[in-house]
């Protein structure tokens, strides 16, 4: 792995002890963030996406929690590192935003009260009028209008894009070198999404913000994305770069989620190409591969754990846990002309 | 797609100049009403037997509530609603009853609108049991086929909702709505609260119910995707006012209206290079 | 704000007349007994109630002895009648001592309440949280009536410690007057502190689970400015309501038992007299007086949570 890395991810896992057993959110998850990257993590529920983030942030830390692994940030080991470190690392160097910007500000302090704050756990010495002055230069920074009045309005004065909005000028607040955004538009209008996207996109370019962007919409992926990660059942079943991932995926499951997405711009296919079944109860995971409940490419080799490997000669960074060959997978994605997982029966 | 007659007379579902406005009280001692929230300001539409009008919106665009008011849940401050050609904007609650079997409706919170003290044979037998339809070994023999019908089995029957995924409650909340046969089943945002990986199978329950059942849907959405795949016709709301409304075709392909030309144009494509030509075209 | 604190004021005028009316015609209408007869008490003498007739003017039409009943409430002519001295002197009188108790209890329920609920809270499951809980759960057990003898025993007769009864105003000893209140507020405020943990707690847990908590510590505050200035200050708004009505009830009358108990000469013990002897005046005129207090401190409280909660205050806006 390239030793430019910003953030790096080895072997990470987190699993919950809970009443039905041990709970494996995060079985072995592997990645690096350049500077300046826009890294995708794309899953659906129970993936461990989230989980994977907060444990990066130290937010995860309990009784019932085992974490292993390591994450470096430019070279210092956080896993290890005591929760007073993690405490100054949050929002100092690794900022996270969240998906419902509604429940995610706390409803009875204004807005600027609350951005302040943040400013001022890391910078006590902040005077609270210099403190205000900055939150009104970010309000200002990701484009809310009338900062200067809108910096003392509460929560419920917002409109939902611009709440969004906010909370990415909060998570600015001390510049970080990581922004994590989980699930940032899933909350939105599609119109608003396109705002933020936008934003983001611009945060990134400007500021040479290093990203992880958390999200099961493919659609926001493309738009913003430089690599992708694919999450599924608390592993890494492929990661590339956008256009390895979008033109030649190697995961069944990602043939799936591309499959199932509507294209705007191309004709309306009889059947929406479909995922059977249901994603997996993670006390209960088949033994191989996660996804083989699911598959219909699913053949004798299969009961063995596929490991994450480069299987195509000239692209060394694109990995996948399928043991399909790179020819049948070829063959096997295309579905009535268009990427897909076989659509059952009807 | 929609299995639809030819138009033999009055469409299914025809509402005309719907309006819905909530009040908007102030006043020191005595609440006075000082203005109002237009969520529905002069909707027209029609749905004919068997096919599938998508209503397409954001938030506040007044799409859940024209749901609500089609189905009498809500009633509406003025206009017309008739269904098979018959008023029914003020009829009464003994009037509404029968009406009932034709009209159903399927919500967007899997979670939410499942009693969670019922088990799913009672949840899904419920209407039958309520119209009179069947009972006792009967009724159970006719919900376990539902229950197969939509992808779920029969020994189902008994368990309770929690026990099940989303995907999963939503099949038991649609086996509950075609329990009756309707002739028009309203969905409101269906799919929005699922996985993206279970949206696809729900959508095509959703249209194999249609083509076997003669089933009509009025399909409420906030993803023009979606809508776009399962439907005939589409109309597009923005702030309690239909803006466009015609095929899919006309629609997606040709949009006429402003805010719907920046409907289509925000919604991301899932194609990189496209996205990046996009860009550039900014 | 303001307009606001106004619909509160008049709705708390529009309580206080209806409780008046139904004061009235409960004690002066209802029952088959001549008024005049349950006004002039266990002692009466045919004079007595006769002169009572005509002050009170019986044969009147209903609504005219209505006023004539607030008249005499709002003019300090309420009297009762053995011995005759004016119910209103009588409550004011038994203010201080009643007001000292309830205060006094209210502010160490409502600070322990706080403490342990809040220890219980950030220390949940633990073997903290489980004997405090077991201890609130004994405190809610324990009646009144029970806990205040056996204090009494242990810490009046046989440790000598503290005076077992009476009640010594402030102006006279302070150092007797706090003496002579600390077992009665401990009486009064063990069965709520017990309450105010739990509801704390409770609330804290619930609040500690929100996504603006989250975000607190994803920004890098510290696990105590997490814990006090978003946990706990959400958890307060719904303890604040609470607070208001319990301390209305308490001084409106919870109180009785403990002054009764104690030896406490307030408004409590006064109305538990009354009962006693059954003199209706004193009894009406105590129950007017809680009557004011409740609806005052709901008005106060209503005020308070709109102070607190901003989306009250504002009205929900938004887009």
């Amino acid at each position: 792995m390239s030793a430019r890395a910003l953030l790096s991810v080895r072997d990470l896992r987190v699993g919950f002890t809970t009443e039905d057993g041990l709970l494996q959110a995060v079985d072995g998850v592997s990645f690096d963030l350049r500077p300046g990257e826009v890294l995708a993590i794309v899953g659906e529920s129970g993936s461990g996406k989230s989980v994977t983030a907060q444990t990066m942030i130290g937010l995860t830390r309990a009784r019932n929690s085992r974490i292993e692994g390591s994450v470096e940030l430019a070279g210092e080991e956080l896993m290890s590192a005591g929760d007073a470190k993690m405490r100054q690392l949050r929002g100092e160097r690794i900022a996270m935003v969240f998906q419902d910007p509604m429940t995610s500000f706390n409803p009875v302090y204004r807005i600027g009260a609350q951005i302040v704050e943040a400013i001022r756990a890391h910078r006590p010495e902040t005077s609270k009028a210099e403190g205000r002055a900055r939150a009104v230069e970010l309000l200002g920074a990701v484009g809310i209008p009338d900062p200067e009045r809108r910096v003392d309005a509460y929560p419920h004065e917002f409109s939902g894009g611009m709440r969004q909005r906010a909370m990415i000028a909060m998570a600015l607040a001390l510049e970080p070198e990581v922004l994590i955004a989980d699930e940032p538009t899933t909350a939105l209008d599609v119109t608003i999404q396109a705002q933020i996207l936008r934003l983001l996109e611009q945060l990134n370019r400007e500021r040479n913000l290093a990203t992880i962007l958390i999200t099961h919409d493919l659609g926001v992926v493309a738009e913003i994305a430089d690599r992708v990660l694919v999450m599924y059942a608390g592993k890494v079943v492929e990661q590339g770069t956008l256009d390895e991932i979008f033109y030649d995926p190697q995961h069944p499951y990602t043939w799936g989620l591309l499959g199932s997405l509507t294209r705007l711009d191309q004709p309306r296919p009889k059947r929406l190409p479909q995922i059977a079944g249901s994603p997996p109860s993670l006390l209960d995971l088949p033994q191989g591969c996660p996804f083989r409940p699911r598959c219909p490419h699913e053949f004798s080799k299969c009961p063995q754990y596929p490991p994450l490997e480069a299987r195509l000669p000239d692209a060394p960074g694109h990995c996948d846990r399928c043991w399909l060959t790179p020819e049948e997978k070829g063959e096997k994605r295309v579905v009535a002309g268009r990427i897909g997982l076989e659509a059952p029966n009807a | 797609m929609s299995t639809a007659q030819p138009n033999d007379g009055a469409p299914l579902l025809d509402v005309t100049d719907l309006v819905k406005h909530f009040p908007v009280k102030r006043g020191i001692l005595i609440d006075r009403e000082v203005g109002q929230v237009r969520a529905v300001d002069g909707v027209s539409f029609r749905v004919e037997r068997g096919e599938t009008l998508g209503l397409v919106g954001e938030s506040g665009s007044g799409k859940s509530t024209v749901c609500r008011a089609v189905v009498r849940l809500i009633e509406a401050t003025s206009g017309s609603i008739k269904f098979e050609g018959r008023e029914i904007a003020g009829l009464g609650r003994r009037q509404m009853r029968p009406l009932r079997r034709q009209m159903q409706m399927i919500f967007q919170d899997p979670y939410a609108s499942l009693n969670p003290r019922k088990r799913v044979g009672q949840i899904v037998g419920e209407p039958l049991k309520r119209q009179g339809v069947a009972s006792g070994s009967e009724l159970r023999r006719q919900v376990q086929e539902l229950l197969e019908r939509v992808g779920l089995s029969s020994e189902h029957f008994y368990r309770y909702p929690h026990e099940f995924s989303g995907g999963q409650r939503q099949r038991i909340g649609i086996a509950r709505a075609i329990s009756l046969r309707p002739k028009l089943v309203i969905c409101d945002e269906p799919v929005s609260a699922l996985d993206v990986s279970i949206q696809a199978q729900i959508v095509n329950l959703l249209d194999d119910l249609q083509d076997e059942f003669g089933l009509a849907y009025l399909f409420v959405a906030h993803d023009i995707g979606v809508v776009r795949h399962i439907s005939d016709r589409v109309a597009v709301m923005h702030e309690g006012k239909i803006v466009e409304q015609g095929s899919v075709d006309q629609v997606c392909e040709r949009p006429q209206d402003e805010y719907t030309k920046k409907l289509l144009a925000a919604v991301p494509i899932p194609d990189p290079r496209q996205s990046r030509e996009r860009v550039r075209n900014r | 704000m303001a307009r606001f604190i106004v619909r509160r004021l008049v709705g708390m005028v529009a309580v206080l007349f209806a409780v008046s009316v139904i004061v009235f015609v409960v004690f002066m209408v209802l029952p088959k007994q001549n008024p005049a007869q349950s006004l002039a008490g266990k002692n009466a003498t045919p004079i007595l109630v006769e002169n009572i007739e005509e002050e009170w003017g019986f044969d009147d039409p209903l609504p005219q002895q209505y006023l004539t009943m607030m008249k005499k409430v709002f003019t300090g002519e309420l009297l009762q009648y053995e011995p005759r001295i004016p119910v209103d002197d009588r409550i004011v009188e038994g203010l201080p001592a009643t007001f000292s108790l309830t205060i006094g209890a209210a502010v160490i329920w409502l600070f322990f309440g706080l403490l342990l609920g809040y220890l219980s809270a950030v220390r949940a499951g633990g073997w903290l949280d489980r004997i405090l809980t077991g201890a609130a759960i004994a405190g809610i057990a324990i009646p009144v009536f029970l806990l205040a003898p056996v204090l009494i025993y242990l810490f009046a007769n046989q440790l000598e410690i503290f005076p077992s009864s009476q009640y010594v105003p402030l102006s006279e000893d302070p150092g007797e007057w706090l003496n002579h209140l600390i077992l009665p507020w401990v009486t009064l405020a063990v069965l709520m502190i017990g309450f105010y943990a739990r509801v704390v707690r409770s609330n804290m847990l619930d609040a500690m689970d929100e996504d603006y908590v989250r975000t607190a510590r994803a920004k890098g505050l510290s696990e105590r400015q997490v814990m006090t200035k978003h946990v706990l200050r959400n958890s307060l708004i719904p303890v604040v309501t609470l607070f208001g009505l319990d301390f209305g009830a308490t001084i409106a009358g919870t109180a009785i038992i403990t002054e009764a108990i104690y030896d406490i000469d307030g408004v409590g013990l006064y109305a538990a007299e009354a009962i006693g002897n059954f003199e209706l005046p004193p009894i009406m005129g105590v129950a007017l007086y809680g009557a004011f207090f409740v609806v005052l401190m709901n008005t106060v409280v209503d005020v308070l949570y709109a102070y607190l909660d901003p989306r009250v205050r504002l009205g929900e806006s938004a887009s």
